[in-house]
């Protein structure tokens, strides 16, 4: 490759300096902030503060409620995951056979994506509130003691139903961008040498869509691990118990309602040594993987 | 509130405008119908004056406004006075130096506050050990029974007599769902501030050691019999499907407006949303266990109250002492009353108000007053007070959820909320 060389040395700065800026404003500055802060014990007014080293990430890590909130993260974030992207991928691929009408089709999938999160946590809310929702009477008819306000296993599945409605929009629009870009001529190959729409998908289409899986895999998770916050303060509130309360959660719950600051802040410099691996690790790992094409 | 903002801004960039009149800045978490009554009295005052100008501006809910406030301080931006409810109580008056006690802010406005006039309940719950006020009473209210006249009727229950006492409740609650009145007999919103907190002010047992905290920082004792009794009575209440649970806030109120349930203990600052819904409701006391030595003793005060914050100019202390006089004053207190159904803060506005025909068109609007003044208080029911109370709430819904979904029955659920709250008392008084 031809190296190319430019003449300035301060225009490429200067023209970069805005987005420099706004990442050290938005992103470093806060990050540091919360790491000075974990460092400390300080009432919420600010007015008596003392330096305590890792006491307080000590703290956090011995504490029940901790692990149980890392618990409910790993389960809750990989049923999203999970359950948007593959029926997301099921509904692209059903567009894709669509003949007539296909625009207006996936302009509808496309939709829930513009509903904000706590907006989509109380639509859903509404829906499955055991005393008026519409969708909970049906329920209670089928014999099922339908009640996410104190059953956790129906709690969890309402977040993980409203968080994952949200997402497949998003995902939908990515696979069938993704399921455009393969080439007609290989599935028409198959198609000749007998091979079933099945076995055609499993082996030609769905390794060619892996870049694009990849992708809405590490998107996914982080959405699920931070963009949802919205939808369980909206829902559950962290109920019942401590049941859908995730480890985003919990810092927000520490730090905002229970203003213990240090606590708080040693745990959102936990959540970012988290996702700071887990990016790491997908993309050295898995997308070593990745057919790329 | 946006156009506000830039005109406070604008204000701020001309010190040649500010000095015509003191700015005194009012953040506040009322909504709705009790929005109005706020921006009513501001303006009314501004009007009955020249020197001085408050500007209210709405931060959202209760914790909300708490947390602007936090903020603001950090930041040295704060309000002048900010509107905080019981329960962030304790989390002001641990903020020494950042507040300005209202006894103080009076005296510099060259006025005394003369507690005689207020109601004893609500003063002391506002006052430190030593008794000087600290912040200033604007909106009180206490739990009370709401219950559905029709569903009453249906169950063939007393329409006229609400019952007085939770084994009364219980029955009728049971009777209710047994024929088939209603679906649920009996909700309730704050399980923490009406089954726990007031439940123990008005049978008069404790709910924490050092006064409940009044006199210095407590230690939990609401694993007392008298609790667990209660409480494991409300869980198998809730596996019979005759006590349904709405929530951890005031949630419960719309299974009762929705005409599920057919008896709700509730805030009387919930009247307006049940008045508005336009049921056949009836109102009664909050009731006490009949096997309490003394109850019904007489219950606490929730709702807000008005902080001054600290490092401001005199001048503003001036006029939040004029406003706070303004506050004080009958008409305004009556007003208040009456419009929000929170409580009077003043003996004088309840006086007045006794004086009209009010409580004879609204019964049940004096319900609330009667509870609060009607015993001298002791020293279990003055109010609880603790510095991390908001903390320990969440820890208390967090077991009584999992004691009635059946995972654990009352005494473990109170136990485990006394070792949970008492851990987390001592972490947050600096132990």
């Amino acid at each position: 490759m031809r190296r190319t060389v430019f003449p300035h040395k301060l225009l490429p700065w200067l023209l970069v300096a805005p987005q420099l800026a706004i990442t050290l404003i938005f992103f470093y500055w806060p990050a540091a902030q919360a790491f000075r802060q974990s460092l400390l014990k300080e009432d919420a007014f600010g007015l008596k503060t003392s330096f305590v080293g890792l006491a307080n990430f000590r703290k956090v890590l011995a504490d029940p409620a901790y692990l149980n909130a890392l618990q409910v993260t790993v389960i809750f974030s990989a049923m999203v995951a999970f359950l948007a992207m593959a029926i997301a991928l099921f509904l692209a691929v059903q567009a894709e056979k669509v003949v007539r009408g296909k625009s207006f089709y996936r302009t509808l999938m496309i939709w829930p994506y513009a509903v904000a999160p706590a907006i989509a946590g109380m639509l859903w809310l509404f829906m499955f509130n055991p005393s008026f929702g519409t969708l909970a009477w049906p329920l209670r008819q089928m014999g099922i003691r339908w009640n996410p306000l104190l059953n956790a296993d129906h709690a969890m599945m309402l977040v993980v139903a409203a968080a994952t409605w949200k997402q497949i929009s998003y995902n939908f629009l990515f696979f069938v961008a993704g399921l455009q870009a393969i080439p007609r001529s290989l599935l028409e190959a198959a198609a000749i040498d007998g091979a079933s729409r099945r076995h055609a998908f499993w082996t030609i289409v769905f390794p060619l869509l892996a870049p694009t899986t990849f992708f809405l895999l590490v998107v996914n998770t982080v959405y699920a691990l931070f963009d949802t916050f919205g939808i369980i303060h909206a829902v559950t509130g962290g109920g019942p118990g401590k049941a859908t309360e995730t480890l985003v959660y919990k810092v927000y719950n520490d730090g905002f309602v229970n203003l213990i600051m240090g606590d708080s802040a040693a745990q959102s410099v936990i959540l970012m040594v988290i996702v700071i691996a887990l990016t790491a690790f997908q993309f050295r790992f898995i997308e070593r993987r990745v057919h790329y094409g | 509130m946006q156009k506000t903002v830039f005109w406070l801004a604008g204000l701020m960039a001309l010190p040649v405008a500010a000095e015509a009149k003191t700015e005194i800045s009012w953040w506040h978490a009322m909504s709705g119908a009790n929005a109005e009554v706020v921006a009513k009295i501001a303006g009314d005052f501004n009007a009955s004056q020249s020197d001085y100008e408050v500007k209210p501006v709405f931060k959202g809910t209760y914790p909300e406004t708490l947390n602007a406030g936090i903020a603001a301080f950090r930041a040295g931006q704060a309000p002048d006075i900010i509107q905080v409810f019981d329960v962030g109580t304790g989390v002001m008056m641990g903020a020494e130096g950042a507040i300005m006690p209202v006894a103080q802010v009076l005296e510099k406005g060259g006025t005394k506050f003369d507690k005689s006039q207020y109601l004893p309940g609500i003063v002391g719950y506002y006052s430190t050990p030593e008794g000087e006020m600290l912040s200033f009473p604007y909106n009180s209210s206490s739990p009370i029974l709401y219950y559905n006249k029709d569903i009453f009727e249906k169950a063939g229950l007393d329409v006229d007599n609400p019952p007085k006492t939770w084994a009364e409740v219980w029955a009728a609650a049971r009777k209710i769902k047994e024929s088939g009145a209603a679906t649920c007999g009996y909700t309730s919103t704050w399980l923490t501030w009406i089954h726990t907190e007031n439940f123990a002010a008005w049978n008069n047992v404790s709910w924490g050691t050092n006064e409940n905290g009044l006199a210095g920082t407590p230690e939990l004792k609401i694993d007392g019999p008298l609790f667990v009794k209660h409480f494991q009575e409300l869980a198998d209440l809730s596996k019979e499907g005759v006590f349904v649970y709405g929530g951890r806030t005031s949630e419960a109120k719309q299974n009762f407006t929705s005409g599920e349930c057919g008896i709700l203990t509730e805030s009387s600052g919930g009247l307006g949303d049940i008045v508005k819904s336009g049921m056949n409701y009836g109102i009664g006391q909050l009731p006490y266990d009949e096997t309490a030595e003394g109850a019904p003793q007489n219950t606490t005060p929730g709702g807000a109250s008005l902080w001054v914050m600290g490092g401001k100019s005199d001048e503003t202390y001036k006029g939040v002492a004029a406003f706070f006089q303004y506050l004080s004053q009958t008409d305004v207190q009556q007003y208040l009353h009456e419009q929000s159904g929170y409580l009077p803060v003043t003996l004088a506005a309840y006086e007045a108000t006794k004086a009209t025909d009010f409580y004879q068109k609204n019964p049940g609007r004096e319900t609330p007053i009667l509870q609060m003044m009607g015993k001298e208080p002791t020293e279990n029911s003055k109010g609880v007070r603790a510095p991390n109370l908001p903390q320990l709430r969440d820890i208390q819904n967090e077991e009584y959820e999992k004691m009635l979904s059946g995972q654990q029955d009352a005494a473990t659920a109170l136990k485990n909320a006394v070792t949970r709250g008492n851990a987390a008392i001592k972490e947050a008084a600096g132990g």
